[in-house]
């Protein structure tokens, strides 16, 4: 490139009014060696900037998406607990029609004896009968006491 | 959208984010941290991507405004960063070892420039943005962003030219 473009571009470019395109042809120029000598000072400008392009980001971005899964399973698996414990709770022992009928007889059976015991219990009724009979006996005796006293 | 065409979609603009993070972080770190920052907030915001015009402007400009804040809050607490890590390891520039001290000066003058120059100059000397997606990366008019453009260009060559005479004139 000539002496004299290279000096007007940098002129403009000092201007800020240098194109892209532009900017690339004066890369050029200053990364070549052949460098006229008053614009060094450009040369050091220019190589700090595409050394400066070619820095990388190396750095792995850990990109998470398990993060979801983990929240669902959670989700899930206070929902299977819960449930597990409901049904726990539910199931209550089943009885068979024959167990109940065994448990009605039985319970009858006891009822019946019951009331015999306490028909063979109305026998001390007759009893006490008994006795007050026996206390007319003292009515007897103390007519007799009047009747001695009085002779 | 699968994690491969994500991967795709963001693969050819991530080194930029990272430049232009580092350019403003200074550390090598904290530009990966926030690069990282950056292309995970726009995994999660995946549903959204095809709503922009380009995906790549948004990007750069969600790492202008993330690494502002993060300057924002290092200043607050006081804490500075030191630019300690900065490495060349272009094969291109090895050619010229004699330029490699100029290097050196080059991106101190440029880490002492305005933030605001500074960004313009990473994206349009760097990465070769045209004024259009410079402006909408910046959120400012074309005309501001090449006033500040030819600022820092100026600043640098004058800063540059400086050390060239030192001790000599």
């Amino acid at each position: 490139m000539e002496l004299v473009r290279v000096e007007q571009l940098l002129e403009k470019y000092l201007e800020a009014t240098t194109t892209v395109a532009e900017e690339k042809e004066l890369q050029n120029y200053f990364s070549g060696k052949e460098v006229a000598p008053h614009l060094e000072e450009y040369q050091a400008m220019f190589a700090y900037f595409s050394g400066a392009k070619d820095e990388q980001f190396t750095k792995q971005v850990p990109l998470k998406t398990r993060n979801n899964f983990i929240k669902w399973a959670s989700v899930a698996a206070v929902l299977i607990f819960s449930f597990g414990m409901y049904w726990q709770y539910q199931a209550t022992p089943d009885y068979t029609q024959e167990e109940i009928d065994e448990a009605k007889m039985v319970l009858a059976m006891l009822s019946n004896n019951f009331n015999k015991g306490t028909q063979s219990i109305g026998h001390l009724n007759t009893f006490s009968d008994g006795v007050s009979q026996i206390n007319h006996i003292d009515h007897f005796e103390q007519q007799t006491n009047k009747l001695l006293r009085n002779e | 959208m699968k994690q491969s065409e994500f991967l795709n979609l963001v693969m050819p603009f991530k080194d930029k984010l990272f430049r232009l993070s580092k350019r403003l972080l200074t550390s090598v770190e904290e530009a990966e941290d926030a690069t990282q920052e950056v292309l995970l907030k726009l995994w999660k915001g995946r549903k959204n991507l095809s709503t922009y015009k380009s995906i790549e402007a948004f990007a750069m400009t969600m790492t202008k405004n993330y690494c502002l804040d993060k300057l924002k809050s290092k200043q607050a607490s006081n804490l500075k960063l030191v630019h300690s890590n900065y490495k060349d390891e272009q094969t291109s520039l090895q050619k010229q070892v004699e330029l490699n001290d100029s290097l050196n000066w080059v991106n101190k003058i440029v880490q002492k420039l305005p933030e605001q120059q500074r960004m313009i100059l990473q994206l349009r000397d760097v990465e070769q943005y045209d004024f259009d997606e410079i402006a909408k990366v910046m959120d400012m008019n074309p005309t501001a962003i090449r006033v500040a453009l030819s600022r820092a260009r100026k600043t640098v060559r004058e800063e540059l030219i400086k050390k060239h005479n030192y001790g000599v004139s």
